[in-house]
């Protein structure tokens, strides 16, 4: 009998092509994301040295960071953010690859799109040029994020050169508290394991509390596993994937054949991994960030940590910057940070059940006035099914601005931006300086604390929160 | 691809644990569709000031910086988005090598791609290279420099410091024959298409 298999082992050895002697082995890539920022150099690439794509009907792609997120009809302003956009239309056009272009209805953010038109699948290996990747291993796929050159890669081989990264095993037992989210719970784990604790490995979250999170959820944990420095996090296969899967349409057409074949996924009972940490998720209170990187962060109900008494001089010193970057002083109660922006979006926090989750506490009350706040869903199916649900118009009734679908103030390629010194509540995933705009001061959360944030002017502890 | 054999260099000491690709090369300078001329866009947020002139408190803007092609830092360089924007403006900048305790795993691979060599030494040693980098800064010259030897994987002050370090054989092999790893990979296209074949998959038409 063979030695029990992680999951991570189980795609791992039915992906390897071969392992040459003195080089590393080239692993076979099922599915290829691409957007409009990380392939312009790749198809460029391609055309040099007159290489074709080796498998087009592998390779699907979107443009989502750099588009605008209000009217699609108007033309792009800014000329190099359309020349960007147009260069990948002309490279899908050339090189026979299925685009989901700017007036496409299921347009959306690469890693909202994938799992929601079932381009997803358990047990795939899955690639994009972007680092957020990670998302699509909440349906048990290996996915990860790749630079422009091996986009180039894989587009000529269909294959990747990779070592056989670690396994660690992110355990977290009991289920999770009342108001406190799945947003809530992965960046407790960073807060805990650090931004580059996780390097070096493929996470696998297992435990009850993960078992009883929904697959848009699971998609909110795997998508910050890069923020902990992994490469891609995974959640073993269940009946909440394949009913998850279920009906889309780029699912194997023997459907039921397919999950019998999933169902073989999950890690054997005794496997081995290389590390295993262990949460109790019991522990865990909704988050806040304080500082420039997703490890700073402390629960809503604490104050700004004494960076000052921080033994490690290089944590000292980082959280110190990130104070002064912050306009924060150590001891300031996290409920009394005034806000200025709320952004509610981004491939952590845009599907619809974040929606659902943002506009149940908007009901009933209006944004504050000192407050700008913005829900950009993360695709046009999103936004359609938020709209067939009224969640625009209460939304909107609520003072908030409802746009397309996009990256957006994410990562502020487009005109979304924040000014010098605003301070935003956001759902996304990265609260680096100047992220959402130079100057601009993030604090991440999920998207019911960003809401109430909104209605209120200053964070607030949604578990405090009355639902109208 | 560039190759990467010998190098010596000016260092410069940047003591940032850390520093992501948005700090790299910040998102504003990402919609350029070629893959050459982010160097004088490196690290601009920090760069520059707000009327766009030099800050000359900012590591790279500081006298004995001039030239530089070794940048030291702290642990988790490179974390954040796999903009490989980031080593193109690195590398575009003038930069052979980067020394830091540890590497965020995209960036580190995105520099193999690029002819950067990353150099992974303990926290020690890196504390060691900053203390003697801030050294130099006092003394006559002002500088501080290193040489990388990547066959016998040595770097090395030429006053004392001598460090190995080590690098995956394949990856060593790359950079030190300037290898193009497309290239490489095709030379296994029957595998490729083997794989393909036993999984179902329908032959590629052209092969
Ligand atoms: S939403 Fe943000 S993190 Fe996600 S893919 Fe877009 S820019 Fe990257």
């Amino acid at each position: 009998m063979s030695s029990p298999r992680t999951l991570l082992d189980k795609i791992w050895d039915n992906h390897l092509i071969c392992s040459p002697a003195g080089e590393n082995p080239l692993i076979y890539i099922d599915r290829h994301l691409v957007h409009e920022v990380t392939s312009a150099q790749a198809f460029e690439g391609l055309r040099l040295a007159g290489r074709r794509v080796r498998r087009p009907e592998a390779t699907f792609a979107t443009p989502d960071h750099n588009v605008p997120t209000t009217d699609r009809r108007l033309p792009i302003a800014d000329p190099i953010s359309k020349q960007q956009i147009d260069t990948l239309r002309n490279n899908c056009k050339e090189f026979d690859i299925r685009l989901f272009d700017l007036d496409d209805a299921d347009q959306g953010i690469v890693h909202v799109i994938g799992p929601e038109l079932g381009i997803t699948q358990p047990g795939m290996t899955i690639v994009c040029g972007d680092s957020h990747t990670a998302t699509h291993g909440a349906l048990g796929a290996l996915a990860f994020g790749i630079g422009t050159s091996e986009v180039e890669h894989v587009l000529a081989t269909q294959a990747l050169r990779q070592s056989k990264p670690k396994a660690l095993e992110v355990r977290v037992q009991g289920s999770l508290p009342n108001g406190v989210t799945a947003k809530d719970l992965v960046l407790y784990i960073i807060g805990q394991l650090t931004t580059e604790g996780g390097s070096g490995y493929v996470i696998e979250y297992t435990g009850e509390c993960i078992r009883s999170l929904g697959m848009e959820q699971r998609m909110t944990v795997c998508n910050m596993s890069i923020e902990a420095g992994a490469r891609a996090g995974m959640i073993a296969p269940d009946a909440v994937t394949f009913d998850y899967l279920r009906g889309r349409d780029f699912v194997p057409c023997d459907f039921e054949k397919a999950v019998q074949e999933w169902q073989k996924l999950p890690s054997d009972e005794g496997a081995s991994y290389d590390r295993v940490e262990v949460f109790e998720s019991a522990d865990i209170v909704p988050q806040v960030t304080w500082g420039t990187n997703p490890a700073q962060v402390v629960g809503v109900d604490a104050a700004v940590p004494n960076v000052g008494a921080l033994s490690d001089p290089s944590e000292r010193s980082s959280g110190e910057k990130a104070l002064e970057y912050m306009g924060l002083s150590s001891g300031t109660q996290i409920t009394d940070i005034p806000l200025e922006r709320v952004f509610i979006g981004s491939c952590t926090n845009s599907r619809i059940e974040d929606l659902r989750a943002a506009a149940a506490v908007v009901r009933g009350y209006h944004v504050s006035r000192d407050v700008h706040a913005m829900v950009v869903p993360g695709s046009g199916r999103v936004k359609r099914q938020a709209e067939h649900e009224g969640l625009d118009k209460l939304f909107v009734a609520a003072g908030f601005e409802w746009r397309e679908a996009g990256c957006s103030m994410c990562l502020a390629m487009n005109p979304d931006t924040l000014s010098a010194g605003q301070r935003c509540a956001s759902t996304s995933n990265r609260n680096f300086e100047g992220r959402q705009g130079k100057g601009g001061r993030t604090h991440l959360v999920s998207p019911a604390m960003a809401a109430a944030a909104a209605v209120e002017g200053h964070f607030v502890d949604i578990r405090k929160w009355q639902y109208q | 691809m560039q190759s990467f054999t010998l190098h010596s260099g000016v260092v410069v000491a940047m003591d940032r644990a850390n520093v992501d690709t948005d700090q790299i090369i910040p998102k504003q300078f990402l919609k350029r569709i070629e893959r050459t001329g982010f160097g004088q866009f490196l690290f601009n947020d920090w760069r520059f000031q707000e009327d766009g002139t030099p800050d000359p408190q900012f590591e790279l803007n500081q006298p004995e910086s001039k030239g530089a092609t070794i940048l030291l830092a702290r642990r988790n360089f490179g974390c954040g988005s796999s903009r490989e924007h980031a080593p193109w403006s690195l590398a575009d900048y003038g930069f052979r090598c980067v020394i830091a305790p540890t590497f965020a795993d995209i960036f580190y691979s995105n520099c193999f791609s690029n002819g950067i060599l990353p150099v992974r030494l303990s926290e020690e040693d890196v504390d060691q290279l900053f203390e003697l980098a801030k050294a130099a800064k006092s003394s006559n010259s002002g500088k501080y420099e290193l040489s990388i030897d990547l066959n016998e994987c040595t770097l090395s002050d030429g006053h004392g410091f001598q460090r190995t370090f080590e690098v995956e054989p394949f990856r060593k092999r790359c950079l030190l024959e300037g290898l193009d790893n497309i290239s490489l990979s095709l030379q296994h296209t029957d595998e490729i298409s083997a794989w393909e074949n036993s999984h179902g998959l329908s032959p590629i038409v052209s092969e």
